[in-house]
This record gives structure tokens, sequence and C-alpha cells, in this order.
């Protein structure tokens, strides 16, 4: 089959899962999940033959696999989508095929497929546990199955059809969509169990925070759609196109290019969870793990990375390679600034689980800040290994919490939270193939050398920004590594070394094939996936294999980047950190004993809550944004707006017309019409009663009358006939 | 010689007197008087007007012949009704005599 | 003035003081008595416009026998021998004013006509009035009919006076 029809029907096995998912098979957990998992083995083939493919061409650069239809008329042409493998795309499709995968057949697991039905499990909360009874007529509980199993499944599929439809995208509209469905998912996904009002609550804010930036992405989407006339990325990225937004000047000094650079970033600050639209994503934490390392590791966020990567040359289409455009200072800025801060804030955090959290934000604080500085290759290698560790260390993450569960169920002891750090200790006796995985993916992060993936893409990222120059961004950088390796360490001596520290973590257990074996590959990915991306003159092992990422990846680009000349101060300032900020975390966390409080807390005081608290800008936002919003809706607009004037009109007129009526009822038709008709009646009644007395019945009386009458009437003719 | 003027006026008077008797008293024998005293001077009227035109035209001397068996009859019958009425009512009150009243 | 226009006089004051007794005495006996005077003096007016027939028809008829009628149905008709309260009702001013009135409307309406001043004219010798009313009375080109339906009505007078005061058994 043809390649390009080949990347058409990728993102299609999901989104059929999602359908028949929904519509069929929801009531038959095993066929959910054959459907679920087969969809995404579906796409997991396509995207692995597609790219061998791609491998396979010379110049992927210059001769991508594109194929596009015309779609939207538009007076007298047409607005095209259609789908587009350069190398880079190449480079994502393969790190986002294998993740999803993974994550599918960890999921099977992870919600529980084989296990009982709950005792009283009730779908909106998550599984609480059943009571088993074994041969000799003990009872214990053990986990239950998910109740809603299958629609996890489903919304999985969904999500994995945005985010390939987003990575095979050749233009900005078809790519947006696949963001919003994305954006959409992560809603459904992290407020997943539904029944806890703070995964509501964490949903909500995770769908309002990426809304703003992607109001922002759309505005840009629209000033690229009014300056161009087209949103397909290869005729943006033409030669012409590109010089023409760079020399138009848009607002604020900007350039059109540099402008519509900065809307898209914003898009990206929202989905990547960059400071300061960051809040989102540890309060993501409360969807089931898989959801979480779909999300933070290899998909959403990475796509707002990807978006910048994709937009790179429109971004420095007024880079001339000294000194940074605006745009790119923002970047820079915004991406360093975010590594450093979500990294101490990471330093604090107990829950393991809002830890891999910030470091996710740190660590696409790095990505963005090296597409800032115009270190492309560097952001997209980082880009790929992050994926790969990231979802490694959250997939271990929930392996862990698995077996805490378990434990706490064995235990009867409820009380204990079973992501608490603090409540774990010596698990890798207890699980040891999650331990090992958890420690290569742990490593990665932090940068250990050569062995793993994260060394070589971290090195690269901090040798561009020493090279060109940009000092301020590496010390920060290089800060945040050390950090990075620190709270690392913090989190493996505390999960895994060490002993016990509660009943729970005694009886912890190692987790089932499903969960430990998507663990195992991850893992073989984040070690050799580094070794592709040597740079060539690095000392010794330069140019023994060649770089051949930095060559692939950098077709992308109208003309390759040059790689950077080799520098020992990086490399040295990047072993040290590492190691060091290793050392350190073992040396404070190793023998943490039970519930004894963070070591750190004591030295840093105020600053530990501070962090502890991150920064308090949940606090902030709540104030300045959602309360306000709150207001707006509730007091202005309902109580005022709506009950008060629209309903105060409504009921004005109501009142007008009943009074109205009241009024018409008593003033006209009670004395008017009523009274006409009674005084008819009445008043001859009373007429006939007045002069009833005339017939008194006495004779003198009437010859009175009658010859007053005659008189009378006598008088009168005599009168005018007579005298007149 | 006495004008026709004179018996106009007393008969006219005599009229007038008999009439306040029927409106004014309150016996019903009273009233039946007054009406005696009425047709008495229209009986003079007659005669007059007879002997002062032509008195060999008898019409008005039959006139006053008739008047009289008028009033003989109507006295007959009214004073048996007021008998009557005083038998039922023991009253000859005219005031008091009102049942054919509303 | 004259020695006719003198009796005239006479007898009309007569007439018109007894005829004010009738309409003013308390007593109903008095009264029926006043009326007899008053009829007394008709008959005596009608001997001066030279009906002489009519003057004893007056009193053979009138006093004679009404006015006995009279007398009867007054004492048929106390309820004590004396007679008590006021006699006149309330309305007594104003019979007063009507009969004034009337009077006033008469005279007027007499005055206005032309015959007002008529004087008596002679009867002409040889004619015998008593005959002229009698064959007047009986004969069928004058007024029999009358006469006859005069007595009817006294016949229909005579069979309801006994019949409304009959008081059976």
């Amino acid at each position: 089959m043809a390649t390009e029809t080949l990347i058409w029907l990728i993102p299609l096995p999901p989104l059929l899962a999602f359908f028949l998912i929904i519509l069929f098979t929801n009531k038959n957990k095993a066929l959910s999940h054959w459907v679920g998992v087969g969809a995404a083995a579906l796409s997991w083939l396509g995207s692995m033959i597609v790219f061998i493919r791609a491998l396979k061409v010379e110049h992927l650069g210059q001769h991508p696999f594109h194929s596009a239809i015309n779609w939207l008329p538009t007076a007298d042409t047409w607005l095209k989508i259609g789908v587009l493998i350069d190398p880079v795309g190449a480079a994502t499709l393969f790190f986002v095929a294998w993740t999803i995968f993974m994550i599918f057949i960890y999921s099977v697991g992870y919600q529980n497929y084989g296990q009982p039905e709950g005792d009283h499990d009730i779908k909106g909360l998550p599984p609480h546990g059943a009571t088993v009874i074994d041969p000799n007529g003990h009872k214990h509980k053990v986990p239950s199955i998910e109740p809603m199993y299958s629609r996890f499944f489903a919304f999985l599929g969904l999500f994995a059809c945005g985010m390939y439809t987003l990575v095979v995208s050749d233009n900005l509209l078809t790519m947006f969509i696949g963001w919003e469905i994305m954006g959409l998912c992560s809603y459904l996904l992290i407020g997943f169990w539904y029944g806890k009002e703070s995964a509501r609550n964490a949903a909500i804010k995770a769908f309002m925070t990426t809304r703003i930036g992607d109001v922002f992405m759309l505005l840009g989407i629209a000033f690229l759609y009014t300056a161009t006339g087209t949103l397909s990325f290869r005729t943006i990225f033409s030669e012409e196109v590109l010089r023409a937004l760079a020399t138009t000047p848009a607002f604020f000094g900007f350039s059109a290019a540099g402008a519509i650079g900065l809307l898209l970033f914003i898009g990206t600050v929202g989905k990547s969870a960059q400071w300061p639209l960051h809040v989102w994503l540890p309060d993501a934490m409360e969807g089931p793990t898989p959801v979480s390392a779909m999300i933070h590791a290899a998909t959403m966020v990475s796509a707002g990375v990807y978006a910048v990567i994709r937009m790179f040359p429109l971004i420095t289409a007024d880079f001339s390679g000294q000194g940074l455009t605006p745009t790119m200072s923002i970047i820079a800025f915004i991406g360093a600034f975010t590594a450093l801060f979500a990294a101490t804030i990471a330093v604090a955090q107990n829950d393991i689980k809002r830890v891999l959290a910030y470091s996710t934000i740190s660590q696409l604080g790095y990505m963005i800040a090296a597409l800032g500085i115009g270190a492309y290759v560097a952001g997209a290698f980082h880009l790929v290994t992050h994926a790969f560790f990231k979802a490694l260390l959250f997939l271990g993450s929930g392996s862990v919490i698995h077996g805490m569960e378990h434990g706490v169920l064995h235990t009867g002891d409820h009380n204990t939270d079973p992501q608490d750090m603090f409540n774990m200790g010596g698990l890798r006796r207890k699980m040891p193939i999650t331990f090992w995985t958890f420690l290569i993916g742990g490593f990665a992060l932090s940068g250990f050398p050569i062995l793993t993936a994260g060394f070589w893409s971290k090195d690269e990222i901090l040798a561009d920004a020493f090279g060109h120059g940009h000092l301020v961004v590496f010390i920060v950088l290089a800060l945040a590594a050390l950090l990075t390796a620190f709270y690392t360490m913090r989190q493996i001596s505390l999960t895994f070394l060490g002993e016990p520290r509660t009943k729970a973590a005694e009886h912890a257990q190692e987790t089932t094939w499903t969960m430990t074996v998507p663990l195992i590959i991850l893992a073989v990915f984040a070690i050799s996936y580094g070794w592709v991306g040597i740079p060539e003159n690095f000392p010794i092992i330069g140019g023994l294999i060649p770089n051949w990422f930095h060559e692939f990846v950098g077709s992308t680009l109208a003309e390759i980047p040059e790689g950077v000349g080799f520098n020992i101060v990086p490399l040295v300032t990047s072993l040290c950190v590492a190691l060091g900020g290793l050392f350190l975390g073992w040396l404070v966390y190793h023998n943490v004993k039970t519930d004894a409080s963070d070591p750190l807390k004591k030295p840093l005081g105020p600053i530990h809550t501070l962090l502890k608290k991150k920064y308090y800008f949940d606090e902030i936002y709540d104030f300045l944004f959602v309360k306000p919003a709150y207001w707006i809706a509730e007091t202005l607009v309902s109580k005022w707006m709506d009950n008060g004037v629209i309903d105060g009109i409504l009921h004005g007129i109501a009142w007008v017309g009943s009074h109205l009526g009241t009024l018409l009822r008593n003033y006209i038709d009670a004395p008017v019409v009523n009274g006409f008709g009674d005084l008819v009646g009445e008043g001859t009644k009373k007429i006939g009663a007045s002069m009833r007395p005339i017939q008194s019945g006495r004779i003198q009386y009437y010859m009175l009358t009658s010859l007053v009458v005659l008189i009378v009437v006598g008088g009168l003719l005599y009168y005018l006939l007579v005298l007149a | 010689m006495v004008p026709l003027s004179w018996y106009l006026t007393l008969s006219a008077a005599l009229f007038n007197i008999g009439l306040f008797g029927v409106l004014a008293r309150r016996n019903a024998v009273a009233i039946l008087l007054g009406i005696e005293l009425m047709l008495n001077a229209v009986n003079i009227n007659l005669v007059a007007f007879w002997r002062y035109g032509d008195p060999t035209v008898i019409t008005g001397q039959v006139f006053a012949i008739i008047v009289f068996a008028v009033a003989a009859a109507e006295v007959a019958v009214g004073l048996a009704l007021i008998i009557s009425v005083y038998r039922n009512r023991s009253t000859v009150i005219a005031n008091d005599i009102d049942m054919l009243k509303w | 003035m004259d020695f006719m226009q003198i009796i005239f006089l006479l007898c009309a004051a007569l007439i018109l003081g007894a005829a004010l007794m009738v309409v003013t005495t308390r007593n109903m006996i008095h009264a029926a008595l006043w009326l007899i005077a008053t009829l007394f003096g008709v008959a005596i007016l009608y001997v001066l416009l030279n009906a002489g027939f009519l003057a004893v028809v007056q009193v053979v008829i009138y006093i004679g026998a009404i006015a006995i009628l009279f007398i009867f149905a007054v004492m048929l008709t106390r309820r004590e021998m004396r007679d008590q309260g006021p006699q006149l009702n309330n309305g007594w001013w104003m019979a007063v004013l009507i009969s004034l009135l009337s009077f006033g409307g008469l005279f007027l309406l007499f005055t206005n006509w032309s015959g007002f001043g008529k004087m008596m004219v002679n009867i002409p010798a040889g004619t015998d009035t008593l005959r002229e009313l009698g064959s007047a009375l009986v004969s069928p080109n004058a007024f029999v009919i009358p006469f006859e339906v005069a007595s009817v009505l006294l016949l229909a007078a005579l069979i309801g006076a006994v019949y409304v005061s009959f008081r059976g058994k």
C-alpha cells in the first residue's frame, strides 16, 4: 500500500475503537480491551511501516511523504488538508506509536483486568477492593476491576486518534483539530473518576487553562491565514512566504512571523503547561496513571513542543543567527524560567505522581528553552527521549501505587495514602522489576552519563546554550538539572531504598505482566535511544556511531543546522550536576524513618512551605481569575442580569399585566359593565319599589293625586291653548 | 234679577266644598256626604242652565232627574259597602281601609 | 238689589254655610243633619228656578231617603256613642289648596265664557214644564231609554246593596 495512504489511515483505528467500544462493546470488558489494544497495535504497525520506509528515503526533508486533498472551497481557491511525514514527523510518529501502544497494554493490568468486581464499587469512583475467600476460608481484600473499564479504553482510543492526527497533519487546521480532540480527552480522562470532586475540578481546570492558550493559538492561525491565505506547512515554510512574513511588521515591534509565532507559542504554553499556565498539570494527576502517562509524557504535552518544532521555521524566520528575535527571547525565557521554577517545587512534593508532574513541566521547559535559543535538533531530541523515560517513570509510579494499594487492602489500613512517598520505602525487594525500570528511567531523567538517553539529549541542550553564548539560559538550565537529579534521587530513595515505613509498604507486591512488560520495553528505549544522537565531536566515543538523529531530523529544515563545536565546559557541568545531584539526593533521603518528616523541612524552613504550596500560584489565580469569573457568572450575570433584569422585565410585564387586569376588572368591568347590567335590573326594581307606595290603598290619596294632576295638566292646557 | 253667574259661582263653591269634604275627612261616611254635596252642586248647575237657556227644552231637568236616581243608587251601594267593611274590619276610617294595595 | 237677589243670597248663604258645617263638624250625626239643611237650601233654589217638581223630588228623595240612609249608616258604624279623634286626615291642607285652586280655575273658566252674565228669560205662558218633563221621560223620541236604564240601575243597586251587606246564617 502506498505510504501516503497508510499515513492517512494511521489515526483511524483508535477512532474506530472509540466508536465501537462506546456503541457496541461497552458491556464486555474483555472485548473492549481487545478492540482498544488491537487498534493501538494497528496504528503502531502502520507507524512502524511508515517510519521504516521514511528511513529509506534519501533526503526525506526535501521529499517528505505528502498527500493533500481539496477540502474547503474558498471562492476561487481551496483550503487543502492532508498528511505529511517529514523527518521530524517520522521521529515523532515513532515515539508516539510506541508509547501509546505500551500505555494501552499497561492499562489492561492497571485497571485490574481479571480481578473480581468490587464489593461496593460505584461507577465514577476509583475501585475499592473486593473480598475473596481463599480455599482455607480466609477472607481478604484484593484490588477490584474498574467498573468503567470499557469507557477508559474508548477515551484512550479517542486520545490516540487526536495525537496521531496532530502528528501526521500537513496543515495547521487539522493539527488544531487534533490539538482540541486531545484537549477534550484530557478533560474526559482527568475527570474519569467523576465521583470525586477533586477530579471534576481538576478536569475543568485543565480544560480552562489550556483553553486560554488555545484561544491565542487560534488567533495566530487566523492571523497566519489572513496574511498568507493558506494553512499548509509546505506553503508557509517556503522561502518567499517566510521572507514576506519576516519583513511585514505587526504589532508592538514584532514582525508578522514573530507575532504569529508568539501567538502559536502561547497555545503551547497552555498545552505544555509552561509558566504561567502550568497550574493544570499537577492537578491532572487525579486521573488514572496511564492517563497521566499518556497526557503528560507521551502525547499531549509533547504535542505542544511538537507544535513549536513544526513552526520553528516561522518562529526563526527573522532570526539571522546573531541575537535572538523578541519572539525567541520570550520563548527561551519562559522555557528556562519554567524549568527552574518547576524543579524547585518538585523538591518539596510528597506525592509520587506530583513529583513526576512537576518534573514534566520542568523538562518541557528545557525543550522550549532549547527551541527558543534556536537549538532545533537538541529540542527535538530531548522531546523524544523525554517521552520514553517519562512514560516509563509514570507507568512505573502506577505500578508502585498498585503495589501499595495491594498492601493497603491487605492490611485493611485505609488511612495510608498509597501515593505518598513517605509511606513507602524498601520496595526494591518487593517489586524488583518496577524498581530496576524506574531506576533506569530516573537516571535517564537526571542525565546519568553515557548509559542513559537523557544524558545525551540534555547535554546537547546545555552545549548549544553555552556554545551560542546564551549564558543565562545555560546557568538556569544547569541549576534546574541539578535539582532534577536531586529530586529524582529523593523520589527513588524514598520509594525503593531503605526499609518499609508502613505496614502497607511491607505487604506490597509486584504487578502483573501486562504492567511490567511495557515498563521493560520502555526502559530499553530509555537507555538505547540516546545512542542515535551522540554528537560527532564527543571525546572518545563520538563518531563511533554516526549522529543519525542530527542528520535525519535536522534535514527537516531548509538547511541542516550546524552541530555546535565541542566544549569541555558544558560536558563537565552536566556531569557534575547529574552525579552531584544524584549523590546529594541519596545522601539526604536514603535513611528516612517511619513517620519522620521531610529532612529538608527544618533547614529550608519557610522556603520549604513556599515550595510545597507551589508558590501559592493556585491561590493567586483563584483570587485573580477564578473567583471573579464565578462572581461574574453567579452574581453579575445570573443574579443581576438574568434574574434581576431579564426576569425583572418579565416579572414587570407580568405585574403590569396582572395589575392592569385587576384595574380593568375593578374599575371598568365590575362597576361599568356589571354595574350597567345590574343597574338595568336593580334600577327597574328600585324604580318600581319607589313607585309602589303610590298605590297605598287609600282612596282619598288617590283622589288627591288625580286632582293635582288634573289641575296641573288642565292649567297647562289652558295656558297653551287658550292664552298662547 | 239674578244673573246666571251667581248660580254658577254658587254651584262651583258648593262643588268645591264637597270636594274638600271628600279629600279631607277621615270617616268614610263623611266622604259620601261630600260626594252628595258635589252631586247637588251639579244638579244646581244643570237646572240653572236649563232655566237660563231655553226653558222649553226640558232636557236639563231630565238630566237632573237621572242624576237624582244615580245619586240614590250610589249612596245605597256605597253605604252598604261601608257597613260591610265595618263588619269585617270594625273601622270606618278611610285611611285604614287600604287592603287593595301593593 | 232685587227681592229675588236677596232671597237668592240668603239661600246661598244657607247652602254654603250648611255645607261647610257638613264637612267640618266632628259629630257625624250633626254632619248628617247639616246635610239635610243643605238639601233644603238646594230645594229652595230649585223653587227659585221654577223647577218646582225638582224641589219636591229633592226633599222627598234626598232628604227623606238619602239623608235618612246616612243617619242609619252613621249609627251602624259607630264603635261607641261619641266620635273621637280628629276628623280631618293628614293631608287636609292639600285638600284645601286643591279646593281653592279648583274653585279658582272654574271661576276663571266661567268669567271667560261669553254667556256668563246672562239673565233669566221668561218662560212662555202656557208652558207646562211638568207635563213636558213627564212626556220627555216616557217618550220614545225623548228620554225613555235613559229612564229605563236608570230604573235598571236602581234595581242593580238594590240587589247589590242587599247582597253586599247580607250577613248569611
